[in-house]
């Protein structure tokens, strides 16, 4: 699977390690949920070494659709909840 | 449960989608159209049908009218021959009745031939606009297609279709990379030329064979003014070009000079 950290690039993961990153995917989204910055920074940070680790980086010309996309890492817990909302990423 | 990964990739792709359908199918709406416009073609066309066959039943009983006219008229002279003039009279005034009817049928022959006429006319332009509406539609959905498969290339190469200005970041980085790679590519231009650098391909020299080269250079100017000047004191050119070659051999380029490598 393709996985785009944004403002970073792309990698790719054997599906094998997907058990590992839903695991801090879920813990990133209920610390949204719940409004807890602090707890939230540390999961993405967390999560991004993770793909960064596990996974293959693709090339910056490759043109691939990402399957899962992550936010950037100096995203803040606010603008994370703003692009999830239904108005964020693409305006109209 | 989706957690914040695959909620964000839903969101990108759904907004993508949207973005691609947001605008109707403008094809569809035009074929909609066209086919509306047929159908009123059609109850056009109709029409102009119904009033044709009622005028043509109005002719076929204008035509027995007068013929019955014409049989009183031909009755009314036999009895006046006959001496009945009662008859002749009889006939005359059924013929007066059936006249009275024949103009009250032309009148209405008259207004269904004018309506008639309006009616072809109308279906005629109607055909017109029709026939160049679908020319039209056809060269707008030719257009369309076009242009939305010009946007799909767009978008897949911007990225909007997916990740947006992240992939334009993507190409940003290509970019930047490049010319990273190219203000390098000087820079090694520049450190080869200065001869800091070691040249594998050996088309650079080192500093050392540059002096010497620099050096060599400006002897070989001496030796031409020498030779010249011998030349010029009546010197035989043997004499010169052996001298030259005798001096030149003292001043050949060492070729094993040690090179110095300061990476």
């Amino acid at each position: 699977m393709i996985v785009r950290i944004m403002g970073e690039g792309q990698w790719k993961l054997a599906d094998a390690h997907f058990a590992e990153l839903n695991k801090l995917d879920d813990e990133l989204l209920e610390e949204m949920e719940a409004g807890d910055e602090e707890s939230f920074r540390r999961t993405l940070g967390a999560l991004l070494d993770a793909v960064r680790r596990l996974g293959a980086p693709l090339p910056d010309d490759a043109l691939e659709p990402s399957e899962l996309i992550l936010p950037a890492s100096e995203a803040s817990l606010a603008e994370v909840r703003e692009m999830l909302s239904d108005d964020g990423l693409i305006p109209g | 449960m989706s957690g914040v990964m695959k909620r964000m990739g839903m969101i990108f792709r759904a907004k993508a989608n949207k973005a691609l359908d947001r605008a109707e199918d403008p094809r569809e709406t035009l074929d909609y159209s066209y086919q509306k416009q047929l159908e009123l073609l059609q109850k056009v066309r109709r029409g102009v049908a119904d009033v044709a066959t009622s005028r043509k039943r109005l002719e076929l009983q204008l035509n027995q009218l007068q013929q019955q006219s014409t049989k009183l008229e031909d009755q009314g002279r036999k009895a006046l021959a006959l001496g009945r003039e009662d008859l002749a009279r009889e006939a005359l005034s059924r013929r007066a009745a059936l006249q009275q009817q024949v103009t009250d049928l032309e009148t209405q022959h008259a207004t269904l031939q004018g309506e008639e006429e309006k009616l072809t006319l109308a279906a005629q332009r109607l055909q017109a606009k029709v026939d160049a509406f679908r020319t039209k539609k056809e060269t707008i959905k030719a257009t369309y297609t076009a242009a939305q498969a010009q946007t799909r290339i767009g978008e897949a190469f911007s990225g909007i279709s997916e990740e947006m200005g992240d992939v334009g970041l993507a190409i940003q980085r290509a970019e930047d990379k490049t010319a990273q790679l190219q203000a390098r590519a000087g820079a090694i231009d520049e450190l080869l030329a200065s001869g800091a650098l070691d040249d594998p391909t050996g088309m650079a020299k080192d500093d050392l064979t540059a002096e010497l080269d620099r050096i060599s250079g400006g002897t070989d100017v001496e030796l031409e003014l020498q030779r010249m000047k011998a030349e010029l004191a009546g010197g035989s050119p043997q004499q010169a070009i052996e001298g030259g070659t005798g001096q030149g051999q003292t001043q050949q380029q060492p070729q094993d000079t040690p090179r110095f490598d300061k990476q």
